[in-house]
C-alpha cells in the first residue's frame, strides 16, 4: 500500500480541510476571485472539497474597472462552466470621481477601486468570512499573516495582536459585525501552484503564456496597452513584443516580461530560473516600505 | 537551487521529470526557538541565502532596508528578510512567527521563525504546534537562558521530539570547544526529563555562515554534522498511518436526499471501502460504502487525506463526532487531566467558564482543578490559584458535554484542544490530554419520577432565578429581603441566597481573589439551580462582579429562568453609604482585593431589569420587580397554556 502522500496531495489536503471549516462554521462566507492563477487554484480546491456539492458560498469579484479585457471574458466564462455564484462589485462612488491609476497614482487608485470597494462588497452583503489567495511566500508581511486571520468590524488587521493559531483547531469565533478572512493556499509557494496547475490541467487566463501583445515600455516596466484610456506620453510608442505576465492585477500597474514560455512546462522552466520575484512585477508593492503591510491593515487582501 | 536547475530544464520532458522529483521529496516543518539576539532570524535568513532561495529584486531591498534599519554595519542584516512587519523591523525585534519556505535537491522544508521575547510566547508556540523539530538556538555567550528552558518545554508539551541546539556566535567565543561543551553539558541536564528522542548540538555562526551549510575551518574540533545535512537526513515520522483510524467530522454534505457524505480529514490509520466504523460517541456502527472525491470513488484512504465518507447505514452523525476504529476506540469523556499553556494576559482561573475546542468540536469548559504550575526553571511542581500568561500547568478540565479524544502523547490530532474567552473570543490557552478522569457513560443521570415540571406545579409558580448584581452597599440585600417579603405575601414559596451568609457556611473556604470569586460563584450558582430545579423562585444576592461568571450562571438555568437584576447605583454613593464601614478601610489600604477600589467590577451591559437606585426607594426598585415577574408569568400563559416550563 502506497501510504506516502505527495508533496501537493499534502497542500490540497490541508487547504480543503480550510474550505470546510469555513463552510461549518460560519453564517455567511464568501469566496474573493481576483481571476489571477491562485484564484484558478482556489476555485479548483473548493469545488473538490465539497463534491459532490457546490461550494456554499459565492464567488465575489472586486472589479476596479482596470484589470484586463482578457480577465474579464475568462471570469465570465467560468463562471458559467462551473455554475458558480458569482458578484461582482465595483465602487461606484470610485467610478463617478473618475479615479483612475493614470492620474490619480496607484495608492490612490488601489486604495479605492479595490480596498475601499472591498470592504463596501463585505459590508452590503453582511459576510462573516472571505476566502483570498494569498501565499505566505508573496510578500514578508504576508508571511507573518495566519490562516485565519481576524478583522474586526471596521476590517482592521491587527498584525501586533493576532490570535495564537495552534495545530489545525481554529478559532472561528467572532462578535457581530467582525470577519476572518481565511487564507487557504498560505502554505503553498509559487512554484507548488503552477505544478500544481500543471497537474491537474487547471484553465488559466491566456495572458500567462507568451504571445506578441502591443506594449509600452514606461517607468522600466512593459505596460500592454488594453484599452485607449492609456494616453501614451511624448515619445512612447506601443510596440509588439513577445510577452507574458506573471501575475495579473490592473493593466496600466502590471508589468509585462519579455519571454518565449507559450505552455505551462515553459512556464515552470522559467520560473525555475528566474532571478527576481513575482511581485516585481507589482508596482503598488514599491510604492514605500511595507506598503504591503499598510494595505492590508487597512484591509486590502 | 533555482541556478542548479536550469541546465537540464531544456525540454518539456526534462521539467516533467523535474517536477516528478520534486514532488517526491519529504517535507520536513521546523522552528527557530530561543531568547532574544540568540540569531534565530539572522539564521534563517542565512539558510535561504545559502540555499539561493533570495531573488535579485529581494536582496536589493534588503541591502537598501539594511542600511536604514540594519543593526549589523555595513553588512546586509538577514533578520530584516524575516522580520516582515514594521513594528519588528523599527524596534529590531521578532514580534509574531514568521513562515518561510526552501528546498534543497533532498528536502523540502518550512520554517518558522518565532520570537524570542516572553510576551510573545503565544506565537512561540504556534510555530511550534505544526513543527516536528526545533533549532534552539543560545548565544554561547549567554549559555542557558530562562527563554531556552521555557521553549524547549513548550516544544515538548507540543510533542517535538527532535531538538537541534544550535551554539550561536561560536566567532565570539574564538570557536572555543569547552564552551560549546559547557553548555551542551547544561541544556542536557535540564531537558534529560523532557523526553525528546534527538539533540544534536552544532556549534555555529549564522552571521557568518559557520556549520550552517557548508563546514567551518575555524571549528575543527567538531566533527558532527552542518546544519543543513542533519535537517535534509534527520527521521522525525511518527507513522500516524499505523494508529487506529481516527476520522474527525468536520462537515455534513449533503446535496440531495440521495447524498449524505460525511467530510473531514482523517487524523489517524487508514480506511477503505467496506471497513465498519464505529461513531465514537454513539457507540453505533455502519460499514463504510464509499470514499468519495473530487476525481473518483477511492478504495482506500489514509491519514492526511481530506475525504469524503458515505456509511452504508443512517446512523446519527455530525460535525464534533468521529468515526472511528471499531477495534480500538478513543475515550469519550467529561473530565479529564490536561497540560495547558496559558497566552491570555487575563490569568485562567478555576470555575470560569471558557469555550473548548476540539479539531472539530466545541463545547463549555471549566478547570475545576488547577493541579499545579510548572516552573519553566527547575520544573518545580508549585501550588497555584491561577495560571498566568505565558505559564504551564496541570488542570483537571470538565465540559459540559462528553468529548471524544484520545491522549495527546497517543495521537497529536485528537489529543489537542484550545480554550476560547467566552466574551472576547481571544485564543487564551492551548491543551494537551494527558488522560481522562472517568468514564461518562458511567455516570448516568438518575432520572427520577418527580420532575420540576410537577413540584412547580404544586407551588402553582414557575421557578425563577432573580440574581442581584451590583457594588457592595448599593442596595442588594435591602432589595431582596423586601422582594422576598412582597413574593412571600402572595403566597410565593421564595429563598435568598446571600453573598455575606453563604460564605459564612458553604463558601467558607474561599477568600476574596479573582479565583476565589469564581469559585464562590460557580457553587452559589449550583445552589440556586438546585433550588429552581426544586421549584422555588430564588433570589440571589451577590457582588457578582465578572460578567464571564454570571454568564456562566444564565447558561446553567433552564432557558428564561435567569433573570439579571443591576442594581445600579454609583462607587461614590456606596462609599458615602458604607452601612459597614467596608469602603473607609478598603480606601486605606486595609482590605485587599475590595471590588470597585482594587479589584474590577464589570457592570451587565444587558440586564433583563436595571435598578438605577439613586433618588428612589426600596419600594419603588420592588415595585419594579413585580411588575416585571407579573408580565413574564402572563406573557407566558398565553403562548404554554399548558402550563409547561
Amino acid at each position: 500500500m502506497n501510504i506516502a502522500l505527495t508533496h501537493l496531495q499534502r497542500l490540497e489536503a490541508e487547504s480543503i480541510h480550510i474550505f470546510r471549516e469555513v463552510a461549518a462554521a460560519f453564517a455567511k462566507p464568501v469566496m474573493l476571485y481576483s481571476v489571477g492563477k491562485d484564484s484558478s487554484v482556489l476555485m479548483h480546491l473548493a469545488m473538490k472539497a465539497f463534491y459532490p456539492a457546490k461550494p456554499p458560498f459565492p464567488f465575489l469579484h472586486v472589479d476596479t474597472t482596470w484589470k484586463f479585457r482578457e480577465m474579464i471574458a475568462f471570469r465570465d466564462q467560468m463562471a458559467q462552466k462551473l455554475g458558480f455564484d458569482l458578484l461582482v462589485h465595483v465602487n461606484e462612488d470610485g467610478v463617478r470621481d473618475k479615479i483612475n491609476p493614470f492620474d490619480h497614482g496607484s495608492n490612490t487608485h488601489t486604495h479605492v477601486m479595490k480596498t475601499v470597494a472591498l470592504r463596501q462588497a463585505l459590508d452590503k452583503y453582511g459576510f462573516d468570512a472571505a476566502f483570498g489567495g494569498a501565499r505566505r511566500d508573496e510578500e514578508k508581511s504576508r508571511a507573518k499573516e495566519r490562516i485565519f486571520s481576524f478583522r474586526n468590524a471596521q476590517h482592521v488587521w491587527d498584525p501586533k495582536n493576532q490570535r495564537p493559531e495552534m495545530w489545525k483547531i481554529f478559532n472561528t469565533r467572532i462578535a457581530t459585525g467582525e470577519s476572518i478572512r481565511v487564507f487557504p493556499l498560505s502554505n503553498w509557494t509559487e512554484l507548488d501552484i503552477w505544478q500544481y496547475i500543471l497537474q491537474e490541467d487547471i484553465p488559466i487566463v491566456p495572458l500567462y503564456f507568451a504571445k506578441e501583445r502591443p506594449v509600452v515600455e514606461r517607468d522600466g516596466m512593459l505596460i500592454l496597452r488594453d484599452d485607449d484610456r492609456m494616453v501614451l506620453r511624448p515619445g512612447e510608442t506601443v510596440d509588439n513584443r513577445l510577452v507574458r505576465f506573471r501575475t495579473l492585477g490592473c493593466y496600466p500597474l502590471t508589468g509585462a516580461i519579455e519571454s518565449d514560455a507559450d505552455t505551462l512546462e515553459a512556464i515552470v522552466g522559467e520560473m525555475l530560473t528566474a532571478r527576481t520575484s513575482e511581485r516585481q512585477g507589482r508596482l503598488i508593492d514599491r510604492d514605500e516600505a511595507g506598503s504591503m503591510e499598510k494595505k492590508k491593515r487597512e484591509g486590502y487582501f | 537551487m533555482r541556478h542548479i536547475m536550469a541546465k537540464s530544464l531544456a525540454s518539456t520532458d526534462g521539467i516533467r521529470d523535474y517536477l516528478a522529483v520534486q514532488e517526491r521529496k519529504s517535507l520536513l516543518r521546523f522552528l527557530t526557538c530561543g531568547s532574544v539576539d540568540d540569531g534565530k532570524s539572522t539564521l534563517i535568513g542565512r539558510l535561504l541565502s545559502d540555499t539561493k532561495q533570495i531573488f535579485e529584486d529581494q536582496l536589493a531591498a534588503l541591502e537598501r532596508d539594511s542600511r536604514k534599519h540594519g543593526t549589523t554595519g555595513d553588512d546586509v542584516d538577514f533578520a530584516l528578510l524575516v522580520d516582515g512587519l514594521e513594528a519588528e523591523r523599527e524596534q529590531g525585534i521578532t514580534i509574531d512567527v514568521a513562515y518561510r519556505f526552501f528546498a534543497t535537491p533532498k528536502r523540502k522544508f518550512i520554517v518558522a521563525d518565532t520570537p524570542g521575547h516572553e510576551q510573545y510566547t503565544r506565537n512561540m508556540a504556534t510555530g511550534a504546534s505544526t513543527a516536528d523539530l526545533a533549532i534552539v538556538l543560545i548565544d554561547a555567550r549567554q549559555g542557558v537562558l530562562r527563554q531556552t528552558r521555557r521553549h524547549s518545554i513548550i516544544a515538548s508539551l507540543l510533542g517535538i521530539r527532535h531538538i537541534v541546539l544550535a551554539v550561536n556566535k561560536i566567532d565570539l567565543v574564538g570557536f572555543d570547544k569547552a564552551v560549546f561543551e559547557r553548555i551542551i553539558e547544561d541544556f542536557r541536564q535540564f531537558s534529560h526529563k523532557l523526553g525528546f528522542q534527538t539533540i544534536v548540538p552544532i556549534p555555529m555562526s549564522a552571521r557568518y555562515g559557520d556549520n550552517v551549510t557548508s563546514r567551518s575551518d575555524k571549528t575543527k574540533w567538531y566533527s558532527g554534522p552542518t546544519l543543513i545535512e542533519h535537517l535534509e537526513t534527520v527521521s522525525v515520522d511518527e507513522a500516524v498511518v499505523e494508529l487506529p483510524f481516527r476520522f474527525p467530522v468536520q462537515y455534513v454534505n449533503r446535496p440531495n436526499l440521495d447524498f449524505r457524505g460525511f467530510a473531514g480529514t482523517i487524523a489517524s490509520g487508514s480506511v477503505s471501502t467496506g471497513d465498519e466504523v464505529v461513531v465514537a460517541k454513539s457507540g453505533k456502527s455502519a460499514h463504510v460504502r464509499r470514499i468519495v472525491s473530487h476525481g473518483g470513488d477511492l478504495s482506500q484512504a489514509v491519514a492526511g487525506q481530506a475525504i469524503t465518507l458515505v456509511l452504508d447505514d443512517e446512523v446519527e452523525v455530525s460535525r464534533g463526532n468521529m468515526l472511528v476504529s471499531p477495534a480500538a476506540r478513543p475515550q469519550v469523556a467529561d473530565q479529564f487531566a490536561a497540560n495547558i499553556v496559558w497566552f491570555d494576559e487575563h490569568a485562567l482561573l478555576p470555575g470560569r467558564s471558557y469555550i473548548l475546542r476540539t479539531e472539530t468540536d466545541q463545547t463549555s469548559a471549566t478547570v475545576t482543578d488547577l493541579k499545579y504550575r510548572v516552573n519553566v526553571n527547575d520544573f518545580a511542581h508549585e501550588a497555584a490559584k491561577s495560571l498566568e500568561m505565558n505559564e504551564v500547568g496541570i488542570c483537571n478540565i470538565s465540559t459540559r458535554a462528553p468529548i471524544a479524544f484520545d491522549t495527546f502523547a497517543e495521537n497529536r490530532t485528537t489529543g489537542a484542544f484550545i480554550l476560547i474567552d467566552r466574551i472576547t473570543n481571544a485564543t487564551v490557552g492551548a491543551g494537551m490530554i494527558l488522560h481522562s478522569l472517568r468514564r461518562a457513560e458511567n455516570i448516568h443521570w438518575q432520572s427520577l419520577d418527580v420532575g420540576k415540571h410537577g413540584r412547580a406545579d404544586l407551588k402553582n409558580q414557575r421557578p425563577a432565578v432573580f440574581w442581584f448584581t451590583g457594588l457592595s452597599g448599593s442596595g442588594k440585600s435591602t432589595i431582596a429581603n423586601l422582594f422576598e417579603k412582597k413574593l412571600f405575601a402572595t403566597g410565593r414559596h421564595t429563598y435568598i441566597l446571600d453573598g455575606d451568609n453563604v460564605r459564612h457556611g458553604l463558601n467558607r473556604d474561599l477568600g476574596f481573589t479573582d479565583a476565589d470569586r469564581v469559585e464562590n460563584i460557580r457553587r452559589v450558582a449550583e445552589v440556586a439551580r438546585l433550588m429552581a430545579d426544586a421549584g422555588l423562585i430564588v433570589i440571589v444576592s451577590f457582588i457578582s462582579p465578572f460578567s464571564a461568571e454570571r454568564r456562566m450562571a444564565r447558561e446553567m438555568m433552564a432557558n428564561g429562568e435567569f433573570v439579571e437584576v443591576f442594581v445600579d447605583t454609583p462607587f461614590e454613593e456606596c462609599a458615602r453609604r458604607d452601612p459597614k464601614g467596608l469602603y473607609a478601610r478598603a480606601l486605606n489600604g486595609e482590605i485587599k482585593n475590595f471590588t470597585g477600589v482594587d479589584s474590577p467590577y464589570e457592570a451587565p451591559e444587558n440586564p433583563e431589569i436595571h435598578l438605577k437606585t439613586l433618588g428612589k426607594s426600596a419600594e419603588e426598585m420592588v415595585e419594579a420587580l413585580e411588575l416585571w415577574l407579573n408580565e413574564r408569568d402572563i406573557a407566558e400563559n398565553q403562548y404554554d397554556s399548558g402550563g409547561g416550563i
